[in-house]
């Protein structure tokens, strides 16, 4: 019965209400408004809002204790917002019982019930909601096929290996369709390999289902691989929301900076403007020209934050033909440290002025002849336009 | 390691045999004297399971057994529920102000001697002008077996991860449906073996049954205890292997209950 056909019909699987593209603009799928929770006089979430659009693959990404399972559990009805509104299609869902909401959860530990079978697992959402037997047979038999689980029904939870469990809860959470599918560190349990390739099917069942997907990680690698967009928090508010890409090259703040990838931090004053160019004069990295930010800067205390794969490392300086505007910021140093990491060797240097910088240099020959050592003088240098200026 | 670990020196089977024999020997000895064909406890005369035919044949004996099973049955089963809703209560109820207070009040009665309680249970009793007989006796166990109910219970209560519910009310159950769906079957072999401790209890209780009970309702042990205080008769001997057999039994089953409890619910590897 659960294997009729092999080849599971996506257009079946999909979700319950599609959200005309018109609608979705003018009202988001869900939409967090100040939403605030208190354990005692500590604010796990505090005063956040978000909109998320249907279809979207969203993560919430953020150190541990920042806040972003409390604000899941809320969406999932197991906590109460203390102020703040959550609409889901437009409604309040606040007096919903977590039974009742169109919302499931994909649990860290998985919470796979260990008395009952894969089958049953799977099952058990749709008997509680009054399905009749040969529909959640039916159902069950399309979970088990897209999770990649056939003959497994009859396992019990103790019986599987860390991915299987993984998958069963997939499963069973998929199962009732919901509208918003909820998942707490879904790959927080699995090594380092395994989580690399059901990184890329979840991402490839998100598509293919068209259902939206909210993941709580802390892991920023999986949160960029996966995520349309990723809202990053600390202390309970959002400090920034967008694109894996403008999260990194734009990030909003010297937290998110430092948070989200590596980065070299200067702090400085803005000294003067002119033509889109900003010199800064920073207390150990000496004057660094910055290309003017779309967002003109107001304060004069600021920082620049340049990725160390940004700053080029040589031992002569730029070639003469590299151009003299991409080579403006120029610095002199010893190489301290060499840590080679396989794809890329990551450099530590001390400038003569006394800062400290990271270079990251892709190791694109396999056999280098120039290759630099610990204690070699050293030529760094950075274009204006790969700095970011931050307000401090 | 492994060597030395395995290895059996002559100290350790002399010390396992004294331990054993220790433990063990005076209750050997009744088992094989209920099996003596001679009227003198302390003589051998032969096998023979008159001592048992005696037993059935003694009217006020059986009755007293049949007061026993009676009361350890129905009290075990009242100390069960009320242990068992104590124990969710006290681990799930996070709510419930004063639950450390009310958790130790509950284990008042482990360490209580029973003579205290039976005493003070016996002046409830008087003073409410109850009639002592099955009822109070049945009372009486029930208070001192639901603590051991509720220890059993909220060990495993606790060990269980509290997910597993919110998994259940997450997939449409609603929290009583959520308890009944997955928390309780996997509680489950704990209740049981919960039952069977309070059972045991209250079938060897000599000291509460003895202030708590009336007149014509004696049970099994208050019965062989003032038939011994006359003197020894080797039909004791044989309902006393009875019993025993009955709670081995009991025992075997409630620790296999208990195993199979804390087995579930843990993740093992993959065979």
């Amino acid at each position: 019965m659960s294997r009729q056909s092999p080849e599971i019909d996506i257009a079946k699987i999909d979700t319950a209400t599609p959200v005309a593209p018109a609608a979705a603009a003018a009202m988001p799928l869900l939409r967090i408004e100040g939403v605030s929770k208190k354990f005692g006089s500590f604010r796990a979430v505090d005063r956040l809002s978000l909109d998320i659009k249907a279809g979207e693959f969203f993560a919430l990404l953020g150190p541990s204790g920042c806040g972003k399972t409390t604000l899941l559990r809320m969406l999932a009805g197991f906590e109460t917002p203390d102020e703040g509104r959550i609409l889901l299609g437009g409604r309040d869902i606040a007096p919903v019982l977590p039974h009742e909401r169109p919302v499931n959860m994909m649990f860290q530990n998985y919470a796979l019930f260990p008395h009952l079978s894969v089958r049953d697992n799977i099952a058990f959402g749709l008997k509680r909601a009054g399905m009749a037997r040969a529909a959640i047979d039916t159902r069950v038999g399309e979970m088990v096929a897209l999770v990649k689980l056939e003959g497994m029904e009859k396992r019990r939870p103790d019986q599987l290996s860390g991915g299987q469990k993984q998958r069963v809860a997939l499963a069973r959470s998929l199962a009732r369709r919901p509208k918003v599918l909820l998942l707490d560190e879904p790959l927080a349990a699995l090594d380092k390999k395994l989580r690399e390739s059901t990184q890329l099917e979840l991402m490839e069942l998100q598509r293919r289902l068209g259902m939206t997907f909210i993941v709580v990680t802390h892991d920023q690698e999986e949160a960029m691989t996966m995520a349309n967009r990723i809202g990053v928090m600390d202390a309970g508010r959002l400090e920034q929301v967008a694109t894996p890409r403008d999260l990194y090259e734009a990030p909003a703040s010297r937290w998110v900076a430092q948070f989200v990838g590596d980065v070299n931090l200067f702090d400085g004053e803005v000294t003067s403007r002119e033509q889109r160019h900003l010199t800064i004069a920073t207390g150990d990295g000496g004057a660094i020209v910055v290309a003017e930010p779309s967002q003109p800067v107001t304060e004069t205390a600021v920082s620049v934050a340049i990725r160390p794969e940004k700053v080029k490392l040589s031992r002569h300086g730029p070639a003469s033909d590299a151009g003299s505007s991409q080579a403006i910021n120029r610095f002199e140093g010893v190489v301290t440290d060499v840590s080679y990491l396989g794809g890329s060797t990551v450099y530590k240097l001390k400038l003569d002025s006394g800062a400290v910088v990271r270079s990251s240099m892709a190791n694109a020959a396999r056999l280098d002849i120039d290759v630099l050592s610990a204690g070699q003088r050293v030529v760094a240098w950075f274009a204006p336009d790969d700095c970011v200026v931050l307000e401090r | 390691m492994a060597q030395r670990v395995g290895r059996i020196s002559p100290f350790n089977i002399t010390a396992l045999a004294l331990g054993m024999a220790f433990l063990y020997l005076p209750i050997v000895i009744l088992i094989i004297y209920s099996f003596n064909a001679s009227r003198l406890v302390t003589v051998w005369g032969g096998w023979s399971l008159r001592w048992y035919h005696e037993f059935f044949n003694d009217r006020a004996m059986l009755d007293a057994a049949w007061m026993s099973l009676r009361v350890a049955a129905v009290s075990a089963t009242i100390a069960t529920l009320l242990g068992t809703l104590a124990a969710v209560g006290l681990v799930r109820g996070e709510r419930f102000k004063g639950r450390a207070l009310f958790s130790g009040m509950l284990y008042a009665p482990l360490v209580m001697p029973e003579v205290i309680s039976g005493l003070s249970l016996l002046l409830l009793f008087v003073a409410l002008n109850a009639e002592r007989g099955f009822w109070t006796v049945t009372i009486a166990h029930t208070t001192l077996t639901m603590c051991f109910v509720t220890v059993v219970v909220q060990s495993r209560l606790a060990s269980l991860d509290r997910s597993l519910e919110e998994a259940a009310m997450d997939l449409g159950c609603n929290p009583v449906q959520a308890f009944l769906r997955v928390t309780l079957p996997l509680i489950l072999p704990a209740i049981a073996a919960g039952w069977m401790l309070a059972f045991t209890l209250s079938l060897d209780d000599v000291v509460i049954a003895s202030f708590t009970t009336g007149p014509g309702s004696a049970t099994l042990p208050i019965r062989i205890y003032s038939e011994v205080r006359l003197g020894v008769k080797p039909e004791i001997n044989a309902i006393c292997t009875m019993v025993i057999a009955l709670i081995a039994v009991l025992i075997v089953i409630a620790s296999l209950a208990s195993k199979l409890s804390s087995s579930q619910g843990e993740s093992a590897a993959p065979p």
